[in-house]
């Protein structure tokens, strides 16, 4: 296995696209990265892309093809990969492991989304597609809904409150606000959240996170070739996914998801760090109650003190561990397949010093959670500075 | 739209509860498993009818429904754990949100589920009722 690193990230502008396709999106987003990485795609092996649900949202399949041809890349071998809001972590995961193989050298990896070309009703019935159509979305489950299930049980075993849950998207759009690629540049006060409409009860509108286009992209090289493209690299160090049930009724818990546990658990293992090691993380919020949950599976507190710790600040900018500086997908938005890849060049930026006015002080080292469904996938990213 | 075997072959289950079991390790599944994930080829599953009784383990008003719920909506959708182990996703009906308890006793009752648009199949199956 080699050393892989990251040379290049690029994003578009996250939010309601009207004048831009699918494909202007996915395109910008790479010749950004390449640009990025100082790297022809002419050096370029192999395209690796996630995308959620663009049957249902543009009535476009064979992506991968589209992004290939429309980037001029052709022929190189271009794939797409599917695993629902992971989509674009399990992407990324398929390009490290093609370059960690000695498979290919240079590889880019894309995640797109163009979600407001339909209606909303239709939007919620493509990502319905992320549970189980035949034994949860069948009997009127909602993604808000099977949040709304996790936090109401959540708040039973633990005592967890509905303020506890706001903090998390107050803070996210604080630092949404500091974010020139997020979808709403403008900090919120915890009686917004309050105030909101209820969604599926305990969740309101701000603890939800927002339909929205936007795409991301990232190449990828072996560590040792990577001072060819940048005096900056930031290294993988450890990539790790893991499964659970498709439905979360077939879990013996709904207040972890056992995915995240396992896959946070290997990646630990492969960079050989702890919890407490890491400075910066990205995590899979959309739904407040699931960025509680996700610092509690990664370790950043007690089961169960997610609520807590989030309450007390611990998760914000340049506290403890600061948690989605990006906005995370509450604040900076989260077109589904561009989400994990999105998360991956904001802890690039962060590593590099290049996060402007969400800077953290001391980002060594940086993790990514992204969550596919109700929990059925994750994926866990582990960056280092490369030198 | 799905076409109407993807309903028919679903009614044991959806209109029965007809789940299944391990005999090896007397593990009980909802929906039916055809490989225990447990015993793996050493499992040993059979049919299994649950008595559709069970009690709330989680529960959400939907205010917000997906496409072909608006008419229900708002409605309240809950994680029943049936006394015979699995859980399941299931509307519960004849309530108001502040009637429902993590914990209370619930029974099964045959509803309506949904409509394939105008002209295409009702669908009908399992909702939940609060016991008395």
């Amino acid at each position: 296995m080699r050393k892989v690193a990251i040379v290049g990230v690029g994003l578009t502008k996250f939010g309601e696209s009207w004048h831009r396709g699918f494909r202007e999106m996915i395109t910008e987003a790479g010749i950004r990265a390449l640009a990025d990485a100082n790297m022809p795609g002419s050096d370029i092996d192999a395209l690796y892309g996630g995308t959620m649900a663009a049957g249902r949202l543009i009535g476009q399949e064979h992506i991968t093809a589209l992004i290939a041809d429309s980037m001029g890349l052709n022929p190189i071998p271009a794939t797409r990969v599917e695993a629902a809001c992971a989509s674009g972590s399990v992407a990324m995961r398929a390009g490290y492991m093609a370059v960690a193989s000695g498979i290919h050298d240079q590889v880019v990896v894309g995640g797109v989304e163009k979600m407001t070309d339909v209606s909303t009703g239709e939007v919620t019935s493509a990502l319905g597609g992320a549970g189980d159509q035949e034994w949860e979305l069948f009997m009127g489950a909602t993604f808000p809904s099977l949040y709304a299930l996790m936090a109401r049980r959540h708040m039973h075993d633990y005592g967890t409150t509905e303020e506890q849950m706001a903090h998390a998207a107050v803070k996210n759009h604080y630092n949404a606000a500091r974010n020139k690629y997020a979808q709403y540049q403008k900090e919120i006060t915890l009686d917004t959240v309050m105030k909101s409409k209820v969604i599926s009860s305990p969740l309101k509108m701000f603890d939800c996170s927002p339909i929205t286009d936007g795409a991301a992209a990232a190449v990828l090289v072996p560590l040792e070739k990577a001072r060819k493209y940048t005096d900056t690299p930031i290294e993988i160090v450890a990539s790790a996914q893991a499964s659970d049930t498709l439905s979360l009724h077939s879990r013996e818990s709904l207040t972890r998801l056992n995915a995240a546990i396992e896959a946070s658990k290997k990646a630990y293992g492969q960079a050989k760090l702890k919890p407490s090691d890491i400075d910066v993380a990205e995590v899979h919020d959309c739904f407040t109650i699931a960025e509680l949950i996700a610092i509690e599976d990664l370790g950043f507190c007690k089961k169960g003190e997610g609520g807590k710790m989030t309450e007390q600040g611990e998760t914000a900018l340049n506290s403890k561990i600061s948690v989605n500086t990006s906005g995370g997908l509450k604040g900076c938005g989260h077109p589904v397949g561009a989400t994990g890849v999105k998360q991956i060049a904001e802890i690039v930026w962060q590593l590099r010093g290049e996060a402007e006015k969400r800077q953290v002080k001391k980002a060594d080292i940086g993790l990514t959670h992204n969550v596919g469904g109700s929990g059925a996938t994750c994926v866990v990213h582990i960056l280092k500075r490369g030198d | 739209m799905l076409g109407s075997p993807s309903s028919w072959r679903r009614i044991p289950e959806r209109y029965g509860l007809i789940g299944s079991r391990c005999e090896t390790c007397k593990t009980n599944y909802f929906p039916s498993r055809q490989i225990c994930p447990v015993c793996r080829r050493r499992g040993k599953i059979v049919e299994k009818a649950y008595t559709g009784k069970g009690k709330i383990y989680s529960f959400t008003k939907v205010n917000v429904p997906p496409a072909g719920f608006e008419i229900e909506a708002p409605y309240m959708l809950a994680i029943i754990e049936l006394d015979e182990g699995p859980k399941l996703t299931a509307q519960v009906v004849d309530c108001e949100e502040r009637d429902v308890k993590i914990g209370l006793p619930v029974r099964m009752v045959f509803r309506k589920i949904q409509e394939s648009g105008r002209e295409g199949l009702i669908h009908y199956g399992f909702k939940f009722a609060l016991s008395k």
